[in-house]
């Protein structure tokens, strides 16, 4: 069958599960809406954990950054799984057996405060807004890639798909659909990857292939990519680090606290049923997502090795343009590829060395969508990557959406603005803000501002520095105080803007980068996207100072801290 | 023991195997994957050099044990103190 109406019915038929599952899985009562009545399974939950947090950034563009960086892409490895420690024995446990809905709602409670809870409430929306931008885009390229649609199309159906099952069912449809998008996602992912591990080192494990020896050789596939990436004068793979050790180690630190600080992420440690759950959840979570992020570094090795050795094969001369494969001149279409006959010869030279290199662009997210071509893998698995790609998208978006929705709902209006709502109204609401919040991210998708490449750095920064710190403050302190939270909180988030700001531009407008994006004026030489970590520091350290000198917090609230130290006494979740 | 005091004795427990388990966590990945990854690209495992193994697979397999060994001592934990959800 032809690839593109394959590749129509595969994602056709996702799409009816997942709105066949937004119509089973109703929300009824703001509970099911907001934690999907607080009953799901800790393994269900550990896979719709996966879901959300696996994004198209993962799905598509990890592999090719880790191809690319080398050694110096394990930053993302580590930094986007480490985090799962950090939630599981630092917060998880104790915000389940706190047993509310939303994030802001526990900072609010824990330091006595409105203006903390709105604090929260603004850090969550700014973090998870630019992050929602990068999910939309996705889905419209995914969309327009695979399906030969327009962006604008690709972008409107998704939308469509996403209104549908998040406004019908909230948390309760999200969790459900989140389960199934994993399941097609993680399909899509290895199934390319066993093939390709099996044909270049017999081995169909990615894992153990990735460490073995090349078919027919005594050669071991990793020293081999070195070989052939410092021939051509690029940086030896398994060694190339990015920038300094010291960056290496912040950069890892700040992605890993964002991941523990990300209000989508720690809102699904809400819907299961009991303290012990939320621990073991968390472990179920991160096996799932663990399977794609060990089976990425061999994805991005063996797609690596594949392509320089389809251009310069071994022993031979390099490959004729005219006779390039047929993924060559798909991926050249797309503008992902592009060649250019530098020295006229009509063969292809791809080298580390600017002025001869003739693969004048090798765009990054090839090494995942290009990958089942090269490895010439039947059509149905290249329909089945661009359904996990949508599928990657969808569930994060979903999941942002929600925490989106949630906190202008139940912290802002049923909070903060008009108390005296009753559930069905502010079941209504909810329903309206995520309409709006899709609304919005779907603006944003059709017109992405400028700032759209750097901002889910920026997300990661603002959780790592304001969030986490006050969360886990609240839970292992009980001398931090109103004062202290919210002054740390807006020294945290004021630091990491500023030197992110200052480097790369008020709100990302290039001109206005007054310190330039130069290495020479980092602080220590820690690029702008790892400070997360150090505005972590300075909240810590502020809002101890704070508290020290101000009065100690009032007793309900010591007694509250000691009551979400011990899982005894956690009835099922309640509004109030 | 006094309910207080025996909630003290289980939060001590809690916050004493958190630190052991942290320390691992930073072990596996701050150590063996970026500080001492030179030192550690000396020594083989299989086709992998050390280093960039703990880096890019080792360090993640670490973070799964060390999260169900939490769940699995605390929910020990849990009960030895009387604690747990009934």
């Amino acid at each position: 069958m032809e690839l593109q109406t394959l590749t129509f019915i595969v994602v056709g038929i996702t799409f009816a599960i997942y709105i066949g599952i937004a119509f089973w899985a109703r929300a009824g009562s703001t509970s099911e809406f907001y934690i999907a009545g607080g009953g799901i399974h800790p393994v269900a939950n550990g896979m719709a954990t996966a879901a959300d947090w696996m994004s198209a950034a993962s799905f598509i563009s990890m592999a090719g950054l880790i191809a690319f960086f080398g050694y110096g892409g394990s930053v993302f490895l580590m930094g986007w799984t480490g985090g799962y420690v950090l939630l599981a024995m630092l917060l998880a446990p104790y915000l389940r057996k706190y047993g509310k809905f939303t994030v802001p709602e526990f900072i609010g409670d824990r330091y006595y405060s409105k203006a903390a809870r709105i604090v929260a409430v603004v850090c969550l929306i700014v973090a998870s807004v630019t992050y929602v931008i990068g999910q939309m885009k996705g889905i419209g390229v995914a969309f327009s890639r695979f399906l030969e649609v327009s962006y604008e199309m690709g972008l409107a159906v998704g939308m469509g798909i996403v209104f549908i099952y998040a406004v019908v069912g909230g948390m309760k449809g999200i969790t459900y659909t989140q389960i199934a998008q994993y399941c097609v996602l993680i399909c899509a992912y290895t199934i390319p990857a066993i093939f390709i591990s099996l044909n270049l080192t017999g081995n169909p494990i990615p894992q153990l292939g990735l460490g073995s020896m090349l078919v027919g050789t005594e050669t071991y596939l990793l020293d081999r990519l070195d070989q052939v990436v410092t021939e051509l004068g690029f940086a030896e793979y398994t060694t190339s680090a990015r920038l300094s050790t010291l960056n290496t180690f912040v950069y890892t630190l700040s992605l890993m606290i964002g991941t523990a600080g990300l209000p989508h992420v720690i809102i699904r440690f809400f819907t299961v049923t009991k303290v012990s759950d939320a621990r073991i959840s968390a472990g179920w979570a991160l096996i799932f997502i663990t399977i794609l992020y060990t089976t990425a570094p061999a994805v991005a090795a063996m797609a690596r090795l594949n392509l320089h050795e389809t251009i310069a094969p071994a022993g031979e001369q390099n490959l004729v343009y005219d006779e390039r494969p047929s993924w060559f001149k798909n991926w050249e279409t797309t503008g992902l590829l592009k060649f250019e006959d530098k020295n006229q010869d009509g063969r292809i030279q791809y080298t580390a060395d600017k002025a001869s290199n003739e693969m004048v662009k090798v765009d990054r997210d090839i090494m995942v969508l290009a990958n089942p071509e090269i490895a010439r893998l039947p059509n149905w698995v290249i329909a089945l990557v661009a359904a996990g790609g949508l599928a990657a998208a969808l569930s994060t978006a979903a999941g942002l959406l929600l925490a989106i929705a949630s906190a202008i709902s139940h912290d802002l209006l049923k909070g903060v603005f008009r108390p005296d709502i009753t559930e069905k109204q502010e079941l209504l609401a909810s329903r309206i803000a995520m309409a709006g919040a899709i609304a919005l991210a779907g603006y944003l998708g059709f017109n992405p501002p400028d700032f759209a490449a750097g901002t889910v750095a920026l997300a990661f920064g603002l959780a790592a520095s304001s969030i986490f710190p006050a969360l886990m403050m609240g839970i292992f302190s009980k001398r931090i105080n109103r004062e202290g939270a919210i002054a740390g909180m807006v020294a945290g988030i004021s630091v990491t803007l500023l030197y992110v700001f200052q480097h790369k531009g008020i709100m990302f407008v290039a001109d206005t980068a007054y310190l330039g994006d130069m290495s020479p004026n980092w602080f220590m030489g820690i690029e702008p996207n790892a400070f997360g970590a150090v505005g972590a520091v300075v909240n810590f350290v502020i809002a101890y100072a704070v508290s020290m000198m101000t009065a100690e917090p009032p007793e309900h609230i010591q007694h509250l801290v000691e009551d979400i130290r011990v899982p005894a006494g956690a009835g099922g979740a309640t509004g109030h | 023991m006094s309910s207080e005091e025996n909630r003290k004795a289980y939060w001590k427990a809690n916050v004493r195997l958190m630190v052991t388990l942290l320390t691992v966590w930073f072990v596996i990945s701050y150590l063996c994957g970026i500080v001492f990854v030179e030192e550690l690209n000396n020594i083989r495992l299989g086709g992998y050099k050390l280093g960039f193994w703990f880096a890019q697979q080792g360090s993640m397999y670490g973070f799964v044990a060390i999260i169900f060994i939490y769940a699995r001592r605390m929910a020990a934990l849990d009960r030895k103190f009387d604690l747990h959800e009934k």
